[in-house]
């Protein structure tokens, strides 16, 4: 049933065939410097734009953040932390909200339609919208609540780490758009590597629990952040601390779509085996007989 | 800016205060964090909000608004005291020894020669005592008791870090750790970037503001510096070109004056201008003024300017007053003296303080004229909007003319940004329906006057039938016609330094080329150059940077003569050496000045010559004391805001600064702390640009509602909940806004007593695509700063209550 | 409905002398046909979007777009259907003293012993046990279904809860149709009884043999007709 139209896609949702392998992988990853992002919201147009997306024009809430929330057409956003340090100094948190590209796809693992998320070579994982049912399944499959179903076309819709550019080799357009270079763009290697020196930077500045927030949990990400408290990645906007695919889904979508079925099978299969030993249980010519019998006089 | 955009990555410290620089300017935001990444730069951000630029900074300092002078000369006291000063860079480069002229003081926050009438000086005495060879004395050894070194450590000797606390509100810890960090770069191997904007020119002494750090830079040693200098960074694209070519009232283009009134003959004029060297042998750059303005008028009317008509000068207008500035213009519209308006480019109604008064104006004009690609608020000043423009049309008679213009998209020209580069750019697309450029307005609407004027004939129509009008096609003049023009060419043969015969009718190479007998002309001395022989300038794209520096020589062109960094020769020691190799711009070779950029010097003038490397300045120095040219003083002192919830603590009579000028009604209009107890302060959106983007939806998408900021303190004070509607109010007027209730904006503890600030931004009004807004501007007084009548936005006195949502306005 | 009335069956007496006992009416049978029906279109679809394997199910709904739109559709409608089955059928489900010694003789009704089985009303407890059980599992799809209907509800609730209705909706379905794959399969062994709910009678020796207690009563009710044959 899989149709794997490009030697790129290494994993496509609901699909039980064999993927291709032959092609060689070079994982990129997109890089967020959380602390050298200004909250310009530069990579939210370019997202707009490049997409050709348009969210509503909402309302102020008290706070900066807007839109308020991902939607199908907003697939990055800022959010924005005021969070106070245990000395009283202040930190304004920005983090760059989007999907984070997991190795281990959430999303995909949920999906019940067979090639609506892919996940290529490089690591993207892409909603293909022709094939999305709309049954939403991939947010709950989403360790970072990022999928969002529009509300127009019942289609998902998240980043898609603009996969459309980098198959031509340019970087995504937030990335292309940041004024800052908080948002970089190569090979997973490489950007593992940025952060490092970066991380080197941010602890010669004070910040000990520097570090790159690469969660293994859903086996690395191919968007990565660079956090100056990466013991405490909730603080940036609930950024999840050790982010995994939830249990309720791992059994929804693995053992238990096996034990279903296979109970179903059982149930069926006994019926017959029953049937083909003990036979069906007739009522015999007497019975009726005896019935008829006892109704006499009863019978209008 | 003295240096330029790519010149931060080479900052060591960057000081950001009175600007929000990574919200206002988060494009060239990206060398500030350049110089962090690549270069271990320390940010300091002092601002009254914690914002964006500090949510990236190393150290953040509050500051209540409009007290930055005490904050700066406090630092310039630290550095004094702790003997933090590159010495060798203040004695050679700087006015320190000058002895100042006998009879100078400052006493109660004034200087001598206050006139309390005139709201004035008499600067008599704040000038240089001068010898018996006609230079200024100077003591070399800085020990006479008035020179300059000795009275800026007088002046500044109150200004303690306690004092700077219980003025600013800024933490007395803090305050300290940011002057450690500042006082690091007074080694001749480090340099601190200033980097500032309209948080310091809106106030009524922001001049001076720029004047404390510029003190503070030269104490250092950071001027003429790699990663150094005072960078204004520029708002409003085109703004650094509009000053360049004088779009002020009192300004010719190239940062000449117009005529006073009293300055009747082309004599009378130049008298002003002679700029005699004061110290032996300076360049005294601005000697050549004559020729300058005599080039310019030969733009400006041609053939008409003759030698015997003193070159058309009776042509020029003769200011009555000092300038015409937009608060005197709506002061006399209010009076009924100014009738008619002609509003190129910009949204008065909301741009401009007291809105109230500004309709008022409005509604009394005859006629305004309003151009713009877009619909201002101005446009629409009659049209009620419900809360948000509460007005009776019919009780308006102005007749509004909107002529819709080109963007900057849709027209060819260049564009100068705030590192002087003059940048050429084409049109990417036609522009809609009937606009047309603004070259082409006004080229029209000068051939229909000059054709009134000479069918009507007039008072005096010669300024008008005489100008100089050379395009091609008269009413549609080329963009690179006026660059041709801007940058000057040859009347008639003429010779260049080196003797050769440049032809009539040719391009100038650059200013040096420029005569005052009439056989040049020049649009605008500071841009000659940018439209050479060679071609446009302007339009050079070669990003090739030799020795990395940033400079990229031949990327665009940049005033003065394609310099990168003003006062380059500083960046060596008298000598003629960099003070430092990673510093190094340039260097005397034994003949000539090389290196990576052009010598803002003479390029052959060799050191031993002493010739200061401030060469525009008669002393060859910089000024730490500016003698009279200054309206409010010669060194900076700490006023506070005409509106201020804080007595002046260190001259407490005196309100606001001094010097500056102030309308009886708006004097009238001005609250008190009793009743409007917080501090406000204004300020832009990185989403938004000016009063354009709300036009724009993604823009609108990302910030589409007003609102203001008040600290977690305040709400809870009054009851306001995070995105609940406020009404904040001055004496002049009130608005409505959604609460933004923050921990980025704290009271402020000053001599002992909470202020609150309350921030109002800019950019909403009751057109476009965003929600309908009002803007601080209906709130904030009519007073500017007393040398360029900027208005103080930045600082002022508001209450504020919980309300009810505005009225929707009427469909 | 009322045009299958249950008095045409008993107009005519049956030649062999064997009665029928009228078990359903057409209105209770129309409505069992209409939530079987709902239940195998909801068992397709929600099969279809279970498991890739059984993917291909969608190409009966119109594909994936719409069998997700029209599953919980079909769920409403079968929580009404089933809810009108349910107000029909509560008492008669209600359990009694004889679905205690039914169920100790499990192994003799597996083993087509029922001569050793007590007499029993109309339902025994294998019966009651899929009336209640559906009756709960119902319930549990239809809320834990609303939970998931992202299209109207999603708002309503967080996504862990979300998850949990997921994980639930599809554990009771996959128990829901176990049952009914054991409802069906009764009705195909014991032989006699699907008449009931296709021609709404069963044999006199039918009723006799599995429900006496019930014979007995629709005996004396009068419900008991000579048969008319399968025409």
């Amino acid at each position: 049933m899989a149709d794997y139209t490009s030697l790129d896609i290494v994993q496509r949702s609901a699909s039980t065939d064999q993927p291709p392998t032959v092609r060689s992988k070079t994982e990129v990853a997109k890089l967020i410097d959380v602390s050298r992002c200004i909250g310009c919201k530069a990579c939210q147009v370019a997202c707009q734009e490049w997409n050709d997306i348009r969210d509503g024009i909402g309302e102020n809430t008290g706070v900066y953040d807007n839109p308020h929330d991902l939607s199908a057409k907003t697939w990055t956003l800022m959010r924005f932390t005021e969070y106070e340090q245990t000395g009283g100094e202040l930190e304004f948190l920005i983090r760059k909200d989007g999907c984070m590209h997991c190795t281990d796809p959430g999303c995909l693992k949920a999906c019940p339609s067979p090639g609506a998320i892919v996940q290529y070579a490089n690591g993207i994982v892409d909603f293909v919208e022709e094939n999305c049912i709309g049954c939403g399944y991939c947010i709950k499959g989403c360790p970072f609540n990022i999928p969002r179903v529009s509300q127009e076309d019942r289609k998902a819709y998240k980043c898609t780490l603009c996969s459309d550019r980098v198959a031509v080799g340019q970087a995504p357009a937030c990335a292309k758009a940041c004024p800052t270079g908080a948002i970089m763009f190569g090979t997973k290697e490489a950007m593992i590597e940025q952060a490092d020196h970066r991380v080197v930077d941010l602890q010669s500045r004070g910040f000990d629990k520097a570090g790159l927030y690469n969660p293994l949990g859903v086996g690395g990400t191919h968007v990565m952040y660079v956090l100056h408290h990466a013991d405490k990645p909730e603080i940036y906007a609930n950024l999840p601390n050790n982010p995994r695919i939830s249990p309720l889904v791992n059994f929804w979508k693995g053992g238990f779509k096996v034990v279903g079925l296979a109970s179903l099978a059982f149930a069926a299969i006994g019926g017959f085996l029953h049937y083909i030993t003990a036979g069906p249980d007739e009522v015999p010519k007497s019975e009726e007989q005896e019935a008829a019998h006892e109704a006499e006089g009863h019978i209008k | 800016m003295t240096n330029h955009w790519a010149d931060i990555k080479h900052a060591d410290v960057i000081v950001v205060m009175g600007g929000n620089s990574a919200e206002a300017h988060p494009c060239g935001f990206k060398w500030v964090i350049e110089a962090k990444v690549k270069n271990n730069a320390k940010l300091v951000v002092i601002d009254p909000r914690f914002t964006r630029t500090a949510s990236v900074a190393d150290i953040y300092c509050p500051i209540r608004p409009g007290t930055d002078i005490a904050f700066l000369n406090a630092v310039t006291k630290y550095l004094l005291d702790h003997d933090k000063l590159q010495h060798e860079y203040v004695n050679a480069y700087t006015n320190c020894g000058f002895i100042v002229k006998e009879g100078f003081g400052f006493q109660d926050g004034l200087f001598t020669g206050y006139d309390e009438g005139k709201r004035d000086y008499d600067k008599a005495t704040w000038e240089y005592e001068i010898g018996p060879d006609g230079y200024a004395v100077v003591d070399p050894t800085l020990q006479h008791p008035r020179c300059v070194m000795q009275l800026l450590k007088q002046h500044v000797a109150q200004y303690t870090p306690e004092l700077v606390e219980r003025i600013c509100g800024s933490p007395k810890e803090k305050f300290l750790q940011i002057c450690e960090l500042i006082a690091t770069t007074s080694v001749p191997d480090r340099t601190m970037s200033s980097l500032y904007a309209l948080g310091w020119t809106h106030h009524s002494k922001g001049s001076q503001n720029i004047r404390a750090m510029t003190i503070v830079q030269m104490l250092l040693g950071n001027i003429g510096m790699l990663g150094g200098g005072m960078n204004a960074l520029r708002g409003h694209s085109n703004i650094q070109g509009l000053t360049d070519l004088g779009l002020m009232s009192n300004l010719l283009p190239g940062y000449m004056t117009l005529p006073q009134e009293r300055e009747v003959t082309l004599a009378d004029y130049m008298s002003t201008k002679h700029f005699k060297p004061l110290r032996p042998g300076q360049t005294s750059y601005w000697q050549n003024y004559g020729k300058f303005f005599v080039s310019f008028q030969k733009a400006f009317y041609g053939k008409a300017a003759t030698k015997e008509n003193d070159w058309a000068y009776d042509y020029l207008p003769k200011l009555d007053v000092l300038a015409y500035d937009v608060l005197r213009a709506f002061e006399m519209a209010q009076d009924g003296k100014i009738t008619g308006y002609v509003i190129q480019g910009f949204n008065p109604l909301m741009s401009f303080p007291n809105r109230a008064k500004m309709a008022e104006a409005f509604g009394k004009m005859k006629f305004i004229v309003v151009m713009d690609p877009l619909q201002t608020e101005t446009a629409r000043f009659w049209q009620n909007h419900g809360e948000y423009n509460d007005v009776d049309p019919k009780a308006i008679q102005t007749e509004v003319f909107e002529l819709p213009t080109t963007c900057f998209a849709e027209d060819e020209g260049s564009l100068s940004n705030s590192s002087r580069w003059l940048q050429w750019h084409w049109a990417a697309q036609e522009a809609p329906a009937e606009a047309r450029s603004d070259i082409d307005i006004m080229a029209s609407l000068h051939l229909r006057i000059k054709a009134l004027y000479e069918k009507e004939g007039g008072a005096f129509p010669d300024p008008i039938l005489n100008v100089n009008w050379p395009y091609e096609i008269e009413d549609a003049p080329r963009p690179d016609e006026l660059a041709r023009e801007i940058n000057g060419y040859t009347l008639a043969d003429i010779k260049d330094a080196s003797g050769a015969v440049i032809p009539a009718g040719k391009q100038v190479d650059g200013f040096a080329q420029l005569t005052d007998d009439g056989t040049t002309a020049c649009g605008c001395w500071v841009y000659s150059g940018c439209f050479t022989e060679k071609g446009n300038q302007m339009a050079r794209r070669d990003n090739t940077d030799p020795g990395d520096r940033g400079i990229a020589p031949n990327w665009a062109w940049a005033w003065p003569s394609n310099r990168r960094i003003l006062y380059n020769r500083a960046s060596c020691d008298p000598q003629g050496k960099p003070w430092a190799e990673r510093k190094k711009l340039m260097e005397w070779n034994g003949s000539r000045w090389v290196g990576f950029d052009v010598p803002d010097y003479g390029p052959t003038v060799a050191p031993e010559k002493n010739v200061g490397p401030f060469i525009m300045n008669p002393e060859g120095v910089a000024r730490l004391f500016v003698r009279g040219l200054m309206r409010d003083g010669p060194f900076p002192a700490h006023y506070e805001p005409f509106e201020s919830p804080q007595a002046n603590l260190t001259a407490p009579k005196i309100r606001g600064n001094p010097a500056s000028r102030i309308f009886k009604r708006d004097l009238a209009q001005l609250g008190d702390p009793k009743d409007y107890p917080y501090a406000a302060t204004s300020y832009r959106l990185t989403e938004h640009f000016h009063f354009w983007t709300k036009h724009a939806r993604v823009n609108a998408i990302l910030q589409p509602e007003f609102f203001v900021e008040i600290s977690e303190q305040l709400a809870a004070e009054k009851g306001v909940s995070r995105g609940d509607w406020v009404r904040v109010w001055s004496p002049r007027g009130s608005i409505k806004a959604k609460a933004v209730v923050t921990k980025r904006i704290k009271p402020l503890m000053c001599d002992g007593k909470a202020v609150h600030v309350v921030g109002i931004p800019h950019h909403f009004g009751f057109t476009g695509s965003t929600k309908p807004g009002f803007g601080p501007n209906s709130l904030t007084p009519v007073v500017g700063d007393a040398n360029i009548e900027t208005p103080e936005f930045k600082a002022w006195l508001v209450n504020l209550e919980r309300t009810t949502p505005p009225a929707v306005p009427v469909a | 409905m009322s045009a299958i009335a249950p008095e045409r069956q008993a107009s005519v007496a049956d030649t062999d002398g064997e009665v029928v006992v009228s078990r359903y009416t057409g209105v209770q049978r129309v409505n069992h046909w209409i939530t079987a029906l709902l239940f195998t279109l909801l068992g397709l679809s929600g099969l279809a979007l279970f498991s890739p394997y059984l993917f291909f199910l969608t190409g009966l709904f119109g594909g994936g777009q719409s069998t997700r739109a029209v599953h919980p559709w079909f769920g409403v409608a079968l929580m009404l259907s089933f809810a009108v089955l349910f107000v029909r059928f509560w008492r008669l489900n209600m359990p009694s003293r004889d679905d205690i010694t039914w169920m100790i003789h499990i192994g003799d009704i597996v083993r087509n012993r029922h001569d050793r089985l007590p007499a029993i009303g109309k339902y025994n407890a294998g019966q009651k046990g899929v009336f209640w059980s559906q009756t709960a599992l119902i319930l549990v799809m239809f809320f834990s279904g609303l939970v998931i209907w992202d299209q109207y509800f999603f708002a309503y609730t967080g996504i862990e809860q979300k998850r949990y209705a997921l994980l639930t909706h599809s554990l009771a379905a996959i128990a829901a149709m176990a049952i009914i794959l054991v409802h069906i399969y009764a009705g195909l062994w014991i032989r006699g009884t699907s008449r009931a709910m296709i021609r709404g009678s069963v044999t006199g020796g039918w009723a006799r043999r599995h429900h006496r207690k019930w014979f007995k009563q629709a005996t004396l009710r009068g419900d008991v007709h000579r048969d008319v044959g399968h025409g």
